[in-house]
């Protein structure tokens, strides 16, 4: 499925240190959100706000397994998050490393 | 590797890549103040840059278009900020339509660039990137960055084969 992130949402969301620890323990998806609270010094009410704020940002679902509803990370809009920056990243490693070259080649044909 | 350190901040929609040349501040400030040179680094082998207004003076424009493989020509410009020369520079970057006015519809980014002595002839620079929004880095992203991904490896070599054109100071 293909799905339109919108990624203000998604860097907002990652911004938090808890936030970002519910969707590491997602990966592995077997954990409901009364599970994933007793991780976290707070309340279950402030956990649950946390992972709604994940779930709006694409980043986590619920998924239904049995009778119980666990918290999934949703691994492609992560990495597509994550891609952007990375992205970027590699345009300016691309124009350093030019950028190198060119002293170097300079300073080599002084000497 | 020249590039010692990347940070990126999702919140503040920056993205610094600092780098350390072998070569004296005043060398590394000519790969931006003299266009032969910025014209070897700016796009990757695929999408030369020309440089066809360059004057590095607060308030001034430069503007450039790059040159792809198919004949196509992706303008640009920069909006310079300030100056201060080896030291720093800061420029507006972004896209133009084809008779070089800036284009209403992508994005601007700020970049800031600053060089620094680090001791022994060595020169830290240090190159921070703000988008206005993660919309307009998925913009710039999708449309005028993408070409210089494809080229990242082995760039260096293919520069190193060329002929020594360009050097700035006789």
């Amino acid at each position: 499925m293909q799905t339109t992130l919108d990624f203000d949402r998604v860097f907002r969301a990652l911004a938090d240190g808890t936030r970002r620890d519910i969707v590491r323990r997602g990966i592995a998806g077997e954990e409901g959100v009364a599970e994933l609270a007793e991780h976290y010094p707070m309340s279950f009410a402030a956990v649950q706000k946390h992972v709604a704020i994940l779930e709006r940002a694409g980043l986590v679902t619920k998924v239904r397994v049995g009778r119980r509803k666990v918290v999934r990370t949703n691994l492609e809009g992560l990495r597509r998050a994550r891609g952007l920056l990375d992205r970027y990243e590699e345009l300016w490693r691309g124009r350093v490393d030019r950028m190198t070259a060119l002293v170097t080649e300079a300073k080599e044909a002084d000497t | 590797m020249t590039v010692t350190a990347v940070r990126k901040d999702p919140q503040a929609l920056t993205m610094t890549i600092d780098a350390e040349f072998d070569a004296p501040p005043e060398r590394v400030w000519q790969l931006w103040a003299d266009p032969r040179q910025l014209e070897r680094w700016w796009g990757p082998p695929t999408y030369p840059a020309t440089f066809t207004r360059h004057d590095l003076a607060p308030g001034s424009r430069v503007e450039y278009h790059m040159t792809g493989p198919e004949g196509d020509q992706p303008h640009g410009y920069w909006d310079i900020v300030e100056v201060d020369p080896p030291r720093s520079l800061v420029f507006r970057d972004g896209f133009a339509n084809e008779d070089g006015s800036p284009s209403t519809e992508l994005p601007l980014t700020t970049a800031r660039v600053t060089i620094e002595e680090i001791g022994s002839g060595r020169t830290r620079m240090s190159i921070q990137s703000r988008f206005p929004s993660t919309e307009a880095m998925e913009q710039v992203l999708a449309l005028g960055a993408e070409e210089g991904l494809r080229q990242a490896v082995g760039q260096i070599d293919a520069i190193l084969a060329e002929d020594h054109v360009s050097r700035s100071t006789p």
